[in-house]
């Protein structure tokens, strides 16, 4: 603020008072670093660029702290499922009891088949049954005057789910087959209403009919009331029922009767509460939800700050670990240069994408914890990348050890601290912010398509890489935009505006650039 | 000149020898329970290999039960041989996999590389011609999108585009669905059009920074002291341009382009993955991901090899065009 006043000062003097034309102070003196400053804020498309880092580090690191969510902050909505609940079936065929051994398989089917054909009596293997009709699906068979069995069509039910004794089954079913509303069974009366409810003193008991009732699943326990009044909607003929249960619960069920399998499914509409996924923007979620339920806005936040983090990082690595060898290389040349730069040459083959998709499924398939191996990820990345740059600085401190302005520093006597740090470094600089600046936008690519192929950061977190990750699934890819292209645009602006700013830095710092 | 390139040779022999060294070091450091692992999983697949019998496999392969300098050589021993072994994902001898797949990631490299250089240099000379005028400024910036662009991005947008909402294009894959009913000439087609996308995805992803080549070294040319003297003679500009300058600048162009040539053989990792063509990149990627470790020896000492190719062409090719290079 201080020089720029001095300079507006200065302007405003200029213009006011006439200096002779040798006059120093015609001339207006900028500092190499405003004069740098200067040429960069005349490049309009790098201005751009620079605006555009701006609103990304914004976005990405205050973004985060404003957003009213978390990054592993999952959503939740609720679904409204027809979930099966029970099923219905009615009982067409007859059923046997046995009172003796004799009444076998055999037997039931001849003694069925003579009951089809309206006979009383049937013969097999010399031995005469006969058939007693008790009631409507209900007859008995006798060998000899003794009772050996009967068959039935109508289930009878306990309370409590046990199996009644054969001889209380054929009370009831003679009691409900030939219409009677009491039968008495060993000392009790029993009362039997016409949907077959088998009371005692008022008192359900047990249930009769030729329908069977059966819950979907394990956790459902359907009450007696509940099958009455289902029974009762069946034998109406709706397709629909309300149940309220004892608590007050009214739930709506869906009744479907299937001819194949001569059975009814009741289907239950019971909100489920379900991941928020891939929900349209809204107003809570302004770039909808992920296929994780979670908020997108907030995740391409926390993914910038991981892509941009790394990217520093990997950056800071490599250019520390390349200045140093490339400084030493190319500073004392002879067999130290030459040991460096053969080293340089190695690790310069080295193929790094193959050798990073290696180690990635290494990792992934140990189980590396996922913050663990986002810090190998930028070891790795800013290890692979030294080389690059240790080349460059050698290049440059060759062409610049050779110049006139440091052959004199060496007429001057400088010690070789000052020389290296006062007069060499400073002409190194210019040079590596604009390469680390364009590198950033490399590594920030390289990590993305890590991350895009699942071998980079790996959720809980997120980057912009593993958010565009989600397009390898068709379905997100043709349906769901909002997924993916709001990250593949802001990893995309962030590379171009490193490589833009970096592109305008080295023309601002080059001063044989003539604009 | 034939002892600079013997010499660059040598260095280049010792270079990969030192390069695959490393490989296998690396290879070697992987946890052995992460092998182990893998034998493992291969061994429950029907029809394979018992356990017992992968390890064998790898310990003669690749020496898990010597030193690792002894192990090297071994291994050393049989790749001069072309020998790699059988690869574990693809169940076939690397170097079978390899030939079968190589010239897909070639034709496709090729033909993507001469779109490259047909568009890139006229822009490139168009821009640097045009410096800081609208032309110039428009192709700077499409050539820094162009760098910017991540590959499977703008692969993805490609497909939502074309594939997706238009229906020019199949969403995947090499052959259409009744591709064995066609004509030999309707399978080239067929295979043709199945090409369009990757290949416009790699031109994009690649023509940014030939041109800003171009650019910069058309500049330089231009700022020289000849081209000066050409147009004080009074030549008109185009031939300036296309007779003086542009020869100049084929020097480095000729150079860069000459070194990248191995680099076709070396496959497009994530646009072949992306349209599923069954590639080098696409081969290599899966083999990689599935812990395929003789694949990827093969294919990272594959990769170096081209890299020190890429290299040695670049360098050989300069001191042969540029007139002004002397070796001595």
């Amino acid at each position: 603020m201080e020089d720029e006043k001095k300079v507006l000062e200065e302007e405003n003097n200029n213009s006011k008072t006439q200096y002779s034309l040798n006059d120093d102070r015609r001339v207006k003196v900028l500092s190499p670093g405003r004069l740098v400053a200067k040429r960069f804020f005349r490049n309009r498309i790098a201005v751009i660029g620079m605006v555009i880092l701006l609103f990304m580090f914004a976005f990405s690191f205050l973004g985060g702290v404003l957003s009213p969510y978390n990054e592993d902050q999952f959503f939740y909505r609720t679904d409204e499922l027809r979930k099966a609940y029970a099923t219905v079936t009615e009982n067409v065929q007859y059923r046997y009891n046995e009172l003796s051994p004799e009444f076998n398989a055999v037997i039931q089917a001849q003694a069925l088949n003579a009951n089809n054909q309206g006979k009383d009596s049937f013969t097999y293997r010399g031995v005469t049954y006969t058939i007693t009709q008790d009631g409507e699906n209900l007859f008995s068979v006798y060998l000899d005057g003794n009772k050996i069995g009967y068959a039935y069509q109508d289930i009878v039910n306990t309370l409590d789910g046990s199996t009644p004794s054969v001889e209380y089954q054929y009370a009831v079913l003679a009691a409900y087959c030939n219409n009677l509303t009491s039968f008495e069974f060993e000392g009790v009366t029993y009362e039997v209403d016409e949907v077959g409810m088998i009371m005692v003193n008022g008192e359900t008991v047990g249930s009769v009919g030729k329908y069977i009732v059966s819950a979907s699943s394990v956790d459902v326990n359907l009450t007696q009331n509940f099958k009455e009044k289902l029974l009762v909607a069946i034998e109406n003929g709706q397709d629909q029922f309300v149940f309220t249960d004892e608590s007050g619960l009214t739930a709506e069920y869906d009744l479907t009767f299937d001819p194949s399998k001569n059975s009814w499914s009741v289907l239950q509409y019971t909100s489920t509460t379900v991941f928020d996924t891939y929900s349209a923007p809204s107003k809570e979620h302004w770039f909808g939800t992920d296929g994780k339920g979670m908020d997108m806005l907030t995740r391409l936040m926390y993914g910038g700050r991981v892509s941009l983090v790394i990217g520093f990082i990997v950056e800071i690595i490599s250019t520390v670990l390349g200045v140093i060898m490339g400084g030493i290389s190319g500073y004392f040349g002879g067999w130290v240069d030459n040991l460096i730069m053969r080293i340089v040459d190695v690790f310069y083959c080295v193929p790094s994408m193959p050798l990073i998709i290696i180690l990635g499924a290494a990792m992934d398939h140990m189980h590396v914890e996922s913050q663990l191996r986002m810090l190998y990820l930028m070891l790795i990345l800013g290890f692979l990348g030294w080389p690059g740059m240790a080349r460059m600085i050698r290049g440059l401190i060759l062409s610049l050890r050779e110049q006139e302005f440091m052959t004199a520093t060496e007429a001057t006597g400088l010690s070789v601290n000052r020389r290296i740090f006062k007069h060499l470094v400073p002409n190194v600089i210019p040079q590596l912010i604009v390469s680390m600046t364009m590198g950033l936008g490399g590594t920030i690519i390289t990590e993305a398509t890590l991350s895009f192929l699942g071998l980079g950061v790996k959720f809980p977190f997120a980057s912009w890489g593993n958010i565009i990750n989600d397009v390898n699934n068709t379905f997100v890819l043709t349906h769901y935009w909002f997924i993916w292209i709001p990250a593949g645009v802001l990893l995309l602006l962030t590379v171009l505006a490193f490589n833009l700013v970096g592109d305008g830095l080295r023309d601002a710092f080059d001063p044989k650039m003539k604009r | 000149m034939r002892k600079y390139i013997i010499k660059r040779l040598l260095l280049s022999v010792l270079i990969l020898v030192l390069v695959t060294f490393l490989i296998y070091g690396l290879m070697r450091l992987l946890p052995t329970s992460y092998i182990e692992a893998i034998a493992r999983q291969k061994s429950q697949q029907p029809g394979s290999r018992s356990y017992e019998e992968w390890m064998e496999l790898l310990t003669v392969s690749y020496g898990f039960d010597k030193g690792i300098v002894e192990g090297y050589l071994r291994w050393a021993k049989e790749a001069i041989r072309l020998n790699f072994g059988d690869s574990w994902f693809y169940t076939v001898p690397v170097t079978e996999k390899f030939h079968s797949v190589i010239w897909t990631s070639f034709t496709m490299s090729a033909i993507s590389m001469f779109f490259e250089i047909i568009i890139a240099i006229p822009l490139g000379i168009i821009a640097a011609t045009h410096q800081y005028q609208r032309a110039d400024n428009i192709i700077s910036v499409i050539a820094i999108a162009g760098i910017s662009l991540p590959t499977f991005f703008f692969a993805s947008l490609l497909k939502l585009v074309f594939s997706v909402k238009l229906g020019w294009f199949d969403l995947y894959g090499m052959i259409g669905r009744n591709y064995e009913q066609l004509s030999t000439f309707g399978k080239f087609l067929d295979k043709a059009h199945h090409m369009v996308l990757p290949i416009v995805t790699l031109v994009v992803i690649s023509i940014g920074s030939l041109m800003r080549y171009t650019r910069t070294n058309m500049l330089e040319v231009l700022n020289a002291d000849y081209i000066r003297t050409a147009r004080a003679k009074g030549l008109d500009e185009h031939k300036v341009i296309y007779h003086h300058a542009f020869r100049n600048t084929l020097i480095p162009l000729v150079t860069i382009i000459g070194g990248s040539l191995p680099g076709l053989f070396s496959g497009a990792q994530i646009t072949e993955t992306l349209y599923g063509i069954q590639g080098i990149g696409l081969t290599s990627f899966n083999a990689m991901v599935a812990g395929d470790i003789p694949f990827s020896m093969f294919y990272l000492t594959f990769m170096a090899v081209l890299t020190l190719l890429g290299n040695l062409i670049a360098d050989v090719l300069y001191a042969v065009v540029d007139p002004r290079v002397r070796i001595s």
